[in-house]
């Protein structure tokens, strides 16, 4: 497996003092589903902004060995990001929303069109093209929220608590949806959550982070069965997974109080 | 029995009830009006019931109509420039922060200072009257439509912006596809209230300079009306005027509605 991202040595200070991210080395393979968990104010999520090239870290290095990056050392266009909310333009239909990261690379709409409409397929909304994301549901606009991050058809989907907001009935549907397209393309996924049940779920992986300030606790990999679904959800093996990285976030809480 | 729901047709029917209710909202206006003037046996001098304005409308609309095409080609020129002026200045002001903290005061003198208190300085300076109205009308319009217009570009959602970034947008396409779609509400806010404006503006401008003769514009018709003691025809331009406004009003609501309708919460009627 080769390496798609690497993390060496990164830090990051804020502006009032605070101390994100000491000193987070992580290499991420080709091919992951890797879950950055921990508690809030971990610096999860400033971890995942500076793989976007989102903000700089104030000390250490991203590298991307295997990609072409561009002026600002970013694969640009490999890249696709999830954030907590939908995050859509409310004055752009379905298809619009869609469409945009390919507008902004100069493509016309006549171009874009089909691959536009294959990732709306792909997501279940190809009749909803024309709608706007007033008139779609929670999960309907995470859906187009999705969409819009693979229609580039990125070689890495970085996603920010995703599904957070959402009821769990439709969230377990778009974790299996996620975990289907994760095999089917083989895409890197590297996911940020607070759930156990959820990182366990979903990853190959699981690095458990701990606050103040956010470093690297644990790194766990997770065995997973073929098939998922319902039955995964109540198996022994399942329960084991999620106690295991239960007890390694409650160690890196542990570590943050002491 | 289950039986098929059926879609109230409400909305159709409340309209029309809305209208009715504003159409004899005003008939009734009107009625008390004359009720008072013949009741009282007031001459018309001092005050003209609805019949003689009606009339004064009618009669003298060879002075009138001229003065108000006068009155609205100044509001709509000043507007139009307004417009503009405001939209290109916000855009150049958000681009740097030091730059809107430079031309803050001067936005803000501009708009504390009473038009009526700087129009007889405009008025020297200005090439000709007219060109002095329209800028005194300008002067009033602007203000509405920047602060509004920067207020918006400035409230982008930031995860857009991290998005646009993410892709590589740059500054040109942000602006285009990001922050001036975003600024439209608030545009729409400032266009309705600059409407107004432009056109009270046009009317105080007017009483300032007091311009007479073939150019003269709505305000003069009534200061001329109000010397001769001729209250009807005074009347029947204050009428003008409102009605004037009213369109303006209507007109820019418009225009918000036909921008926004799709997708933005104000424009969006919801059934309780």
């Amino acid at each position: 497996m080769s390496t798609l991202l690497a993390m060496r040595d990164v830090s990051k200070i804020f502006a009032n003092g605070t101390l994100a991210l000491n000193g987070m080395s992580l290499e991420i393979g080709e091919g992951e589903f890797l879950s950055l968990l921990g508690p809030s104010g971990c610096g999860k999520s400033t971890a995942l902004r500076i793989m976007a090239g989102l903000a700089a870290p104030s000390s250490g290095t991203v590298e991307w060995p295997s990609s072409r990056t561009n002026e600002r050392g970013l694969p640009q266009g490999d890249i696709g990001f999830v954030f907590q909310e939908p995050t859509l333009m409310p004055w752009q239909n379905v298809f619009g929303n869609v469409y945009l990261p390919l507008k902004l690379h100069g493509l016309s709409k006549a171009q874009a069109r089909e691959r536009v409409m294959d990732n709306l397929q792909n997501v279940g909304l190809a009749d909803f093209a024309n709608a706007y994301p007033r008139q779609l549901s929670g999960g309907m606009k995470m859906r187009v929220s999705i969409a819009r991050a693979l229609v580039t058809r990125p070689r890495l989907l970085l996603m920010d608590e995703p599904f957070a907001a959402l009821d769990e009935i439709t969230r377990h549907k778009l974790n299996d949806d996620l975990l289907a397209l994760w095999r089917r393309t083989g895409i890197t996924v590297i996911f940020v959550t607070h759930s156990v049940f959820e990182s366990a779920y979903l990853s190959s992986r699981i690095v458990v982070m701990r606050p103040r300030p956010g470093q690297v606790f644990s790194d766990l990999p997770i065995a997973q069965p073929e098939m998922r679904g319902e039955t995964y959800r109540v198996s022994e093996f399942y329960r084991a997974n999620c106690q295991s990285v239960s007890e390694a976030l409650q160690g890196a809480i542990r570590a943050a109080e002491s | 029995m289950a039986s098929t729901p059926r879609v109230p047709s409400i909305s159709t029917r409340q309209r029309v009830l809305q209208v009715l209710v504003l159409l004899l909202a005003l008939a009734g206006g009107i009625l008390v009006w004359q009720w008072i003037v013949t009741a009282n046996q007031i001459p018309k001098y001092i005050l003209p019931s609805p019949v003689d304005t009606a009339v004064a409308l009618f009669t003298d609309s060879d002075t009138l109509w001229p003065a108000l095409l006068v009155t609205m080609r100044i509001t709509f020129m000043a507007l139009a420039v307004a417009i503009i002026g405001g939209v290109t200045i916000a855009i150049i002001i958000v681009q740097s922060k030091w730059l809107e903290l430079a031309l803050f005061p001067f936005t803000v003198i501009l708009q504390v200072t009473p038009i009526i208190a700087i129009a007889p300085l405009i008025l020297i300076y200005a090439p000709d009257t007219q060109t002095a109205l329209m800028i005194c009308a300008f002067a009033v319009a602007f203000f509405p439509i920047l602060s509004n217009m920067v207020q918006g570009l400035k409230s982008v959602d930031h995860r857009l912006l991290d998005l646009f970034e993410l892709y590589g947008a740059n500054r040109w396409q942000t602006l285009l596809f990001l922050r001036i779609p975003a600024s439209m509400p608030y545009f729409m806010a400032g266009l309705r209230i600059a409407g107004g404006l432009s056109l009270i503006a046009a009317v105080v401008a007017e009483f300032a300079a007091g311009s007479a003769g073939q150019g003269a514009g709505l305000a003069f018709r009534l200061l001329e009306s109000q010397y001769r003691l001729n209250l009807p025809r005074m009347f029947a331009a204050l009428i003008m005027l409102c009605g004037t406004g009213i369109a303006i009003y209507a007109l820019t609501s418009l225009i918000a509605w036909l921008t926004l309708h799709r997708w933005h919460e104000s424009a969006i009627e919801r059934e309780d």
